[in-house]
């Protein structure tokens, strides 16, 4: 049905290539029927703009013009009228189909609208933030600004979580290997282990030995399931703690030994890393924590004591040295991405991660080099080095003894009233000596201060005292807002975050170069003249004392407001001038 | 009399004789009119130091500066150098001032040392004065009110005029302040640049940049 026998023409003069027209999803396809003409086309519904089409009954062969957005016309020659409109009903579907679609893009696409991811996001923000819930509501709700417009300052905050989310690591399970258990049947011998893709994993990430063994035997030498048996058969003989009998089948089988060997790849690695120690480091916190020596030491396990004995075989291995390997591979992460049920692949892909991070240990020379360098900068005494250079200027403080005797000469150049000066300084030590000689004849007067002037001292300072504490409170250092009611408190608060807000897109829109700014700030001076009555309103429905105070408060919020308004204003001014400028200059040319 | 008293005028009596020679010697030179608070603090300093390095005993000192005399601004950051010392070494230093206008200095030494300010109208109390409000030790204080000052003069002291100042200039480097702009800093060197508000006005294109606008 969607096929027809056309012919393609670029042009209106150009003769035509015979081929066959097809409507698929999408887009429309034109096949020349000569498969060697490179006249193929291809037209994505989306793309195409018009169509036109000749009228039936007119001397003209049924066309059909189609018009793409780049304004290129794709003519195709019918062979009847009926096959064109049967075609152009398919377009026309197409096309509307084609404009239903593109609706939802296109609103997310324009203005720069966010995702829905975007969306989600902003509104965790603002669940989590109650004070932002509040200036949302308030601006974004009553359309003084825009969604875009309140979150494009607070792009930090949207974006923080997003980058967090996709950097966190998935950890391992700090449940140990060795912990799993056999589950006996509890009639025959036969004993059952449980293996995951998950266990395995730990397996080889804490026993290199093994995944090294794995590599080598699995399958050449043996199944993955006698592999598997047989490393279990080890574990099992570690848990019965029969070192014997461990140690004579180890003999017998050696594939069975490599399992019960202490793990050689974990101890070169561990030989690697003591290399690497700081040896500058202070251990001092480990002293006395050698406690081997004490009776009934040692850590409960399984029910049996688990002591470490220096001289035990080969064949054990104490419960300390399996927690700190298992801690260390916990630590390390899952720094694989293979997530395959082929144990095969995984063992592979650990053995690799290894060895790269241990030819990084080996090249980074840099690594050793610094090494050497603390060592030698911690070696020193810290007060000897030399003071070390940051980058900043040196405060150049000059020469302080400037300060004060450019004060003497200063303090010279201005009039004084030396002459009565000089005589108040006699006169004062005429007074002294007086009051002095005459404390020496009379004594002290008797009481020594009058019960009069004391108690107008006391009740002079309880006044003052009282007032005082009136003015600013019990406590001097406590804060003004303290003491206002907590619904007034909170509002004057919130009209101080407000207040900021818009000024911030006030400020913002400085220089308005487009109709669009010049809008937004009518918006926002409104909004802000709402403010100010706002504020009017609160000062006078606080009580008659705090009212001073809160309109201490108030001021530096309306004089920033009025700042604004009058940058509002001035700016109006000179545009209204420029423009009635403009129209006179225009009318004069 | 009581022997103390005795020894006591016989100390005032000489110390006020000594200074009235001295004031004679050089009464060819200007002196300064305002009292030498930054000295007197200073060696008050170094006594109370003195006193917590001999021993292991915390006396709890405490400063107190009877003033007659007006400030002298020239003594500016000497002062407030002795008052931040006072206030490291947690030595309140109370003031009282006699006088018609109060003292900046020593409403911003009590403030910043956590001192007691007051100003006495009635000069014939002021034994009572100095008994009830400064007498009282640090312990006794956490329990008494306290006359507290209803607000305390902070005014500075420019560095070039030595005069005291309501607004200044401060160099963003060193907080020197100055009563006047200053192409350089006259404390640390500082070269200051042209401010932003002179140089918006010189050129007006500034204004009629044209912007991108956020949206079109």
């Amino acid at each position: 049905m969607s096929d027809w026998r056309v012919k393609y023409k670029s042009t209106v003069k150009d003769p035509g290539t015979p081929g066959i027209l097809k409507i698929r999803e999408g887009m429309l396809l034109f096949v020349p029927n000569n498969p060697n003409s490179d006249s193929k086309l291809k037209v994505l519904t989306p793309n195409i703009k018009s169509q036109k089409y000749t009228k039936e009954g007119s001397n003209k062969p049924p066309w059909l013009n189609l018009t793409n957005k780049q304004g290129r016309s794709h003519i195709f020659e019918f062979e009847n009228y009926q096959d064109m409109h049967s075609c152009r009903g398919f377009i026309t579907k197409a096309l509307a189909k084609c404009e239903e679609e593109p609706k939802k893009p296109a609103v997310s696409t324009s203005a720069e609208q966010a995702s829905i991811a975007d969306l989600k996001r902003r509104f965790e923000v603002l669940r989590e933030n109650s004070e932002l819930q509040r200036l949302h509501k308030e601006f974004v709700e009553t359309k003084v600004l825009t969604e875009d417009e309140f979150w494009a300052t607070r792009k930090k905050l949207l974006g923080k979580d997003s980058i967090r989310k996709s950097k966190q690591q998935l950890g391992l399970k700090s449940m140990m290997v060795s912990g799993i258990k056999p589950s006996t049947d509890g009639r025959t011998n036969r004993v059952t282990f449980n293996l995951t893709s998950e266990i395995i994993f730990q397996i080889f990430a804490e026993k290199p030995a093994v995944r090294q063994a794995f590599i080598n035997y699995v399958p050449s030498k043996m199944t993955e399931k006698d592999f598997w048996t047989k490393y279990f058969r080890a574990e099992y003989l570690y848990s019965t703690k029969n070192t014997a009998v461990a140690a004579a089948e180890a003999a017998e089988d050696e594939e069975l030994a490599v399992f019960l060997k202490p793990d050689e790849i974990l101890a070169q690695e561990a030989r690697q890393k003591i290399r690497r120690v700081d040896p500058t480091l202070d251990m001092e916190a480990d002293q006395g924590d050698d406690y081997t020596h004490l009776m009934d030491h040692g850590i409960q396990r399984d029910g049996t004591m688990d002591v470490v004995e220096p001289q035990s075989g080969q064949f054990r291995r104490s419960l300390l040295q399996d927690l700190n390997r298992h801690a260390a591979v916990v630590l390390e992460g899952r720094n694989i991405d293979v997530d395959s049920e082929d144990t095969k692949m995984v063992a592979e892909a650990l053995a690799q991660v290894k060895q790269v991070s241990k030819a990084d240990g080996e090249t980074t020379k840099d690594a050793n080099q610094e090494r050497l360098a603390r060592m030698s900068r911690v070696a020193e005494m810290e007060d000897l080095q030399a003071p070390q250079n940051f980058p900043l200027a040196p405060l150049s403080i000059k020469d302080p003894r400037e300060y004060f005797e450019s004060q003497q000469g200063n303090v010279v150049n201005e009039p004084r009233r030396s002459g009565t000066l000089k005589r108040n300084v006699h006169e004062a030590y005429g007074l002294l000596k007086e009051s002095i000689l005459e404390i020496r004849t009379k004594g002290l007067s008797d009481p020594l201060i009058k019960p009069e002037v004391a108690f107008e001292v006391f009740s002079s300072l309880t006044r003052t005292i009282s007032t005082a504490k009136n003015i600013i409170g019990k406590n001097p250092r406590e804060s003004f807002l303290n003491r206002l009611p907590k619904s007034t408190k909170d509002e004057v608060l919130h009209h101080w975050t407000s207040i900021q807000e818009l000024l911030k897109h006030f400020w913002s829109s400085y220089p308005i170069t487009t109709t669009y700014l010049h809008t937004k700030v009518g918006k926002l001076k409104d909004a802000m003249s709402n403010s100010y009555s706002q504020l009017e309103a609160m000062k006078e429905s606080v009580q008659t004392e705090l009212r001073h105070q809160l309109s201490l408060l108030v001021r530096p919020m309306q004089q920033a407001l009025d700042a604004a308004f009058q940058h509002y204003e001035s700016d109006l001014q000179r545009r209204t001038a420029k423009s009635v400028r403009g129209e006179a200059n225009g009318g004069v040319v | 009399m009581p022997a103390l008293f005795g020894s006591l005028l016989e100390k005032l009596e000489d110390f006020i004789a000594r200074d009235e020679e001295l004031a004679k010697e050089d009464e060819h030179v200007e002196r300064i009119a305002s009292s030498l608070l930054s000295g007197s603090l200073s060696m008050a300093l170094c006594y109370i130091q003195r006193v917590f390095r001999s021993g292991h005993l915390h006396p709890q000192p405490r400063i107190l500066c009877l003033q007659g005399s007006p400030d002298g601004p020239e003594q500016y950051v000497a002062v407030m150098n002795s008052i931040f010392s006072a206030q490291r070494l947690m030595v309140p230093i109370d003031s009282c001032y006699i006088g018609t206008q109060n003292s900046a200095f020593l409403q911003q030494a009590s403030y910043i040392t956590g001192g007691v300010h007051h100003a006495p109208k009635q000069l014939d109390g002021l034994f009572q004065f100095l008994t009830t409000i400064f007498a009282t030790d640090l312990h006794t204080r956490s329990f008494i009110q306290l006359p507290k000052p209803v607000g305390v003069d902070f005014r500075a002291s420019c560095f070039c005029h030595k005069k005291t100042i309501d607004m200044g200039y401060v160099c963003s480097v060193c907080l020197s302040i100055f009563c006047e702009h200053h192409k350089k800093c006259s404390t640390c060197g500082s070269v200051f640049g042209q401010s932003k508000l002179d140089g918006a006005n010189a050129s007006s294109s500034v204004n009629d940049r044209k912007r991108k606008a956020p949206d079109s």
